[in-house]
């Protein structure tokens, strides 16, 4: 299945200026159980957004008022833990569209990217400047610019260059799948078979 | 020719081709599945109306939301019943052998890997959970994948990876008292960090991990990932022969003496270079467990919960967090404290040799009366091998009982829970807020540490009550 296709994106931002946000926190294990991939964003920070009883925390960023917008940002070490690719899906299926933190757990990122879901990996001080305007003004905005690869601060002027792998790259920017990609290289997987049957 | 690590040995083996500027196609030998990851990797191919390419390199079995209670009768909980129809329909439907529930060679899914003898040296093996790492151990490359990953196996056998940086951890020595292979690696990411290994695979060697079992082995590998490692693995020598020669799925015969020729090839070149290198001297090590909510906040039993100036200033808040979910204040001690639960079982501590190192510390004990314990086996088989070894009287007559095998309280997907508030020294391998349930506080230790508390009510070292 195609993914959607990224290029630029001007958004306000949620702000979790927290380290090692998890994958268990992103979607706890309960709400694994679901045979599709669709409905995750229900329960996106399940147990950070709604208390025991299930009424919203009114504390948590995803459910104060002034912040809003398609860019997540976390803190250092997001998305560690286990490989379920539901964290993903959750975070995209609540409506981001970028992730963007100072450091990614290496499967999140990869689940990520799997799913047009763009994780922007910034420095600690970029990080640093961008809590600091969303806490000034929930409604700053924050541009993402694949092409170029590069993510400002609307509000300062500051710009960031990030990195990305030039495969994936094109991929998001073409909308373009893993998959398809794989599957039109079965002589060369076919010739792999063959001759690691022989050794 | 260029010195090569065992990790290019086998990666470079395995590249059917390579994007320019981009990842490697990776060949994949081994596939393991489970419920919760593959269903909607299923929907995908069914969707795109492909095949399954090679289905004889998948190993379904159900392990993560299954009961461990009453596994005879039908799963109560809705959800968790569907999940594992699902899994049996797919399997029937696109041919992949599947260790269902009730089935003799069910178990947690790195348990039954390894024990089957499927998982062997030299090999690629990829699984849509982190902890595949555990197969490592036996000088494979293996590694948790998402499900797109999954998906890609199921279409073409291969995964698109980058090449990973090259860590080697050198552990030299002799452990000490009550020391063991979970408390070898909760040291490793108390020095290094929750995320000290991205973007890694690591080998780990010496004389300390030389000396260990393959059940401690791949105790190891399997918390690599906790470090944020894409893997671990230990060059495979006689330990790992004697340990697959006969298992089912091994090599048989004239096919065994070229498997072993071949395999005894698999170490690291003498020269060759690592982008980093650990030293750590085993005596350096006591018995651990974990005070906070990711895995690298450890310290020793008999040691002290850091002070917060301890702490670089960029953590101190997430330092703190962590303190007041466990409700613990810094600097405190940790041996004495009192403990609620214990759980030994999961993919890092459910072996028999775990269960066996839990026995021989209850064995002539009382379980205290505060606790509850959870003692979950791995697998179909260790839970006979336990009962054939005669391990279940003795924990009975302690007061301990055996539950049915799976995932259990290591994830909480089942009816496994422990309560809000609740402590529990966990064999598991994952302290998360929440991860044994919502409020739930796990303290991560060995099998041993968990015995030691199991019987005193409290954290314990378990150094004290060993002779
Ligand atoms: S025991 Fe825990 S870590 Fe291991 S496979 Fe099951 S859920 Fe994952």
């Amino acid at each position: 299945m195609p993914i959607e296709k990224f290029n630029i994106l001007e958004s306000t931002c949620v702000p979790l200026p927290m380290q090692n946000i998890d994958t268990d926190q992103i979607i706890p294990a309960r709400f694994l159980k679901a045979t599709s991939r669709e409905g995750f964003g229900e329960n996106l920070f399940r147990d950070w957004r709604f208390d025991k009883n299930g009424n919203p925390k009114p504390d948590f960023a995803l459910n104060r008022p002034g912040y809003s917008g398609k860019i997540l940002v976390g803190g250092k070490n997001f998305g560690s833990g286990s490989s379920r690719e539901h964290a993903a899906w959750a975070i995209y299926d609540y409506g981001f569209r970028v992730v963007v933190s100072s450091f990614f757990a290496d499967i999140f990122k990869n689940n990520a990217l799997n799913n047009g879901l763009l994780p922007v990996q910034v420095s600690e001080d970029f990080l640093k400047k961008i809590f600091t305007e969303v806490d000034k003004n929930p409604k700053i905005t924050l541009k993402v610019d694949l092409e170029n690869q590069e993510i400002s601060l609307q509000s300062t002027g500051d710009t960031f260059h990030f990195e990305i792998n030039a495969y994936k790259k094109s991929c998001l920017l073409n909308g373009y799948d893993d998959i398809d990609f794989l599957l039109s290289k079965k002589e060369k997987i076919l010739a792999f078979e063959q001759l690691q049957n022989k050794t | 020719m260029e010195a090569k690590t065992l990790f290019d040995k086998i990666w470079d083996s395995h590249v059917v081709d390579s994007v320019k500027n981009g990842p490697d196609i990776l060949y994949i030998d081994q596939h393991f599945i489970h419920e919760v990851t593959s269903p909607q990797a299923f929907t995908g191919i069914e969707k795109r109306g492909v095949p399954l390419f090679r289905p004889q390199k998948t190993l379904a079995t159900a392990d993560h939301n299954i009961p461990t209670q009453n596994q005879e009768l039908p799963i109560r909980e809705k959800l968790s019943q569907i999940q594992v129809k699902t899994l049996t329909d797919n399997c029937e439907k696109h041919g992949v052998q599947l260790f269902g529930l009730g089935h003799p060679h069910n178990g947690i899914v790195h348990v039954i890997g390894a024990e089957l003898g499927v998982t062997q040296p030299g090999m690629t093996i990829v699984c849509g959970d982190s902890h595949t790492s555990t197969h490592g151990a036996f000088g494979s490359i293996a590694f948790g994948i998402g499900t797109s990953e999954v998906e890609m196996v199921f279409a073409s056998q291969c995964v698109l990876q980058p090449k990973p940086k090259k860590m080697r951890i050198n552990i030299e020595g002799k452990l000490n008292k009550g020391v063991t292979s979970k408390d070898i690696i909760l040291y490793i990411i108390s020095q290094i960090s929750a995320s000290g290994a991205t973007g890694y695979f690591v080998e780990y060697a010496g004389s300390a991990i030389r000396s260990l079992s393959m059940d401690a082995r791949m105790t190891i590998c399997n918390m690599s990932i906790e470090m944020g490692a894409r893997g671990g693995m230990i060059a495979p020598d006689k330990v790992t022969f004697d340990y697959l020669k006969d298992r089912e799925y091994a090599p048989k015969g004239a096919d065994w003496d070229k498997a072993v020729e071949k395999w005894k090839a698999l170490k690291t070149d003498e020269d060759a270079v690592f982008d980093r290198e650990i030293n750590i001297n085993a005596a350096d090590i006591q018995p651990m467990i974990t005070y906070g909510t990711n895995p690298g906040m450890g310290t020793f039993i008999d040691g002290k919960i850091p002070e917060l100036e301890d702490i670089i200033p960029e953590s101190r808040e997430s330092f703190q967090k962590a303190l007041n979910y466990m409700d613990f204040t810094p600097g405190m001690e940790l041996a004495g404290h009192p403990v609620d639960y214990v759980f030994l079982g999961s993919c890092t501590n459910g072996r028999i040799e775990d269960i066996r190192a839990f026995t021989s510390l209850v064995k002539g004990r009382k379980k205290a009366e505060n606790i509850t314990a959870w003692i979950v086996p791995g697998s179909k088989q260790v839970e006979k091998q336990a009962r054939d070894e005669g391990l279940l009287e003795i924990l009975e007559e302690a007061g301990f009982q055996l539950r049915q095998p799976g995932c259990s309280a290591c994830l909480a997907m089942n009816e496994d829970k422990i309560p809000s508030g609740k402590y529990a020294v966990s064999t598991s391998n994952r302290n998360f807020e929440g991860r044994q349930g919502p409020g739930s506080r796990t303290l991560l230790a060995s099998p041993l540490t968990a015995a030691a508390a199991a019987v005193t009510g409290k954290i314990t070292n378990p150094a004290d009550l060993i002779d």
